[in-house]
């Protein structure tokens, strides 16, 4: 019975070779790249994040199904809306300053990319600066806004799990459609030949 | 008045025009695709996968990593286990006494966590992949575009900006965006409309790259 709730080397190790190893196939080790998505030129983020969304969304739900997977057995995030709002807006921002994310700068520094090892820098000072000031005003952000009743909207508002995931796979169509039409009228994507050649 | 023959002989020459420009046009076309593909012509550089296979792969990825450990996958947690650890080691009593990094560190160092090996997998499957594709190479990427200095300040100040604002809301795009909403949380939609309202917003403001 899944999951087998194996935290140690191997397991962690795998799944992040796996992990590095088709983000850098996505072109994600690329600010050129990444950054193309806030300019709506190359929709590869929203693509690639919104089909992985839904890929393994529907296949826990699957697992559940057949009864491969214990019921409320994986991790979901607090539904504190305030500290998701504030902090996605700063990783947001920091994404288009910086060209990455936390994640994505390992990857751009295994591609060769120095930039990101001082973007990896900086996510280190950030990290131990939240640190350094946590008090009580950083602790009230992180409690705004809680949703006491659970943490995903089946356990809030009793949306059947099957029609959030129908919601979802309509979202990915969308997604695709007008990403698509955006990137049909725009300078085009992003290319591996110009990732690796660089910001010009 | 009507003159079949010149009218012919007139169609036929618009035709002929015609069909001359179309073959200069195609062969013109073909010769571009040629010299196109010289000219990119780095054959070793392989391209990245579809978004949409892309996406499978790594839709796949994380439902495996959730069957194997009960969570999804992230990065800025590696970050806050390596300040925990480094700090317990540099300034073990402050950063026991601190009131974010002093519970991660009550058992013990939190380096060599699932997260911190798994941030090491990154770095070697990233290695892989651009190693197989063609795709790596040594560059300080932006400092054609926007100056090395400026470059330093956009990717030093990015890094803190993001680092910062996961350690708020508990997780960075990976862990709280990508797993999060595959979990169905609602945090993670919340998360992923401002960051990537955010995002486009700044983007117009600042060139970062």
């Amino acid at each position: 019975m899944f999951p087998l709730n194996e935290s140690g080397m191997l397991s962690g190790l795998l799944c992040g070779i796996l992990f590095g190893y088709a983000l850098e196939n996505a072109g994600f080790g690329s600010p050129v790249k990444l950054n193309a998505q806030f300019k709506l030129s190359d929709w590869a983020v929203f693509k690639v994040m919104f089909t992985a969304i839904v890929v393994a969304a529907v296949g826990l739900w699957l697992l559940r199904l057949v009864g491969l997977m214990k019921p409320d057995s994986i991790a979901v995030p607090q539904a504190a809306l305030m500290a998701s709002a504030v902090g996605g807006a700063l990783v947001g921002a920091g994404f288009a300053v910086g060209g990455y994310c936390p994640g994505t700068s390992v990857v751009g520094l295994f591609s060769g990319r120095l930039d990101a090892l001082v973007f990896i820098v900086g996510v280190v000072l950030g990290t131990t600066g939240f640190a350094v000031f946590y008090g009580a005003a950083l602790k009230s952000l992180k409690a705004a806004w809680l949703i006491a009743e659970g943490d995903t909207f089946t356990d809030v508002y009793g949306t059947p799990e099957p029609v959030v995931l129908a919601v979802l796979g309509l979202a990915l169509v969308a997604v695709f459609y007008f990403g698509s039409w955006f990137e049909r009228r725009g300078t085009g994507t992003i290319t591996a030949e110009q990732a690796v050649e660089g910001a010009r | 008045m009507r003159l079949p023959g010149r009218h012919a002989g007139f169609s036929r020459l618009i035709d002929n025009e015609i069909g001359a420009r179309q073959r200069q046009r195609f062969g013109h076309r073909k010769e571009n695709i040629v010299s196109a593909s010289e000219k990119q012509g780095n054959p070793k550089i392989k391209p990245f996968w579809s978004p949409l296979a892309a996406g499978i792969a790594l839709g796949l990825v994380l439902l495996l990593t959730f069957v194997l450990s009960g969570h999804g996958l992230g990065a800025s947690g590696a970050a806050t286990d390596m300040v925990a650890g480094v700090g317990l080691k540099l300034a073990p009593e402050a950063t026991k006494a601190n009131g974010y990094l002093g519970p991660m560190v009550a058992d013990g160092s939190p380096m060599g966590s699932w997260m911190t090996w798994e941030i090491l997998g990154v770095a070697i499957g990233a290695l892989v992949a651009a190693f197989m594709a063609g795709r790596f190479r040594v560059q300080f990427d932006g400092s054609r575009s926007i100056g090395t200095p400026a470059r330093l300040i956009s990717t030093l100040a990015g890094g803190v900006m993001a680092g910062f604002g996961a350690r708020i809301a508990g997780g960075c795009t990976s862990g709280l965006g990508l797993s999060g909403a595959a979990a169905l949380g609602i945090s993670a939609f919340v998360f992923l409309a401002l960051f990537f309202a955010t995002g486009m917003i700044v983007s117009r403001l600042v060139k970062g790259v």
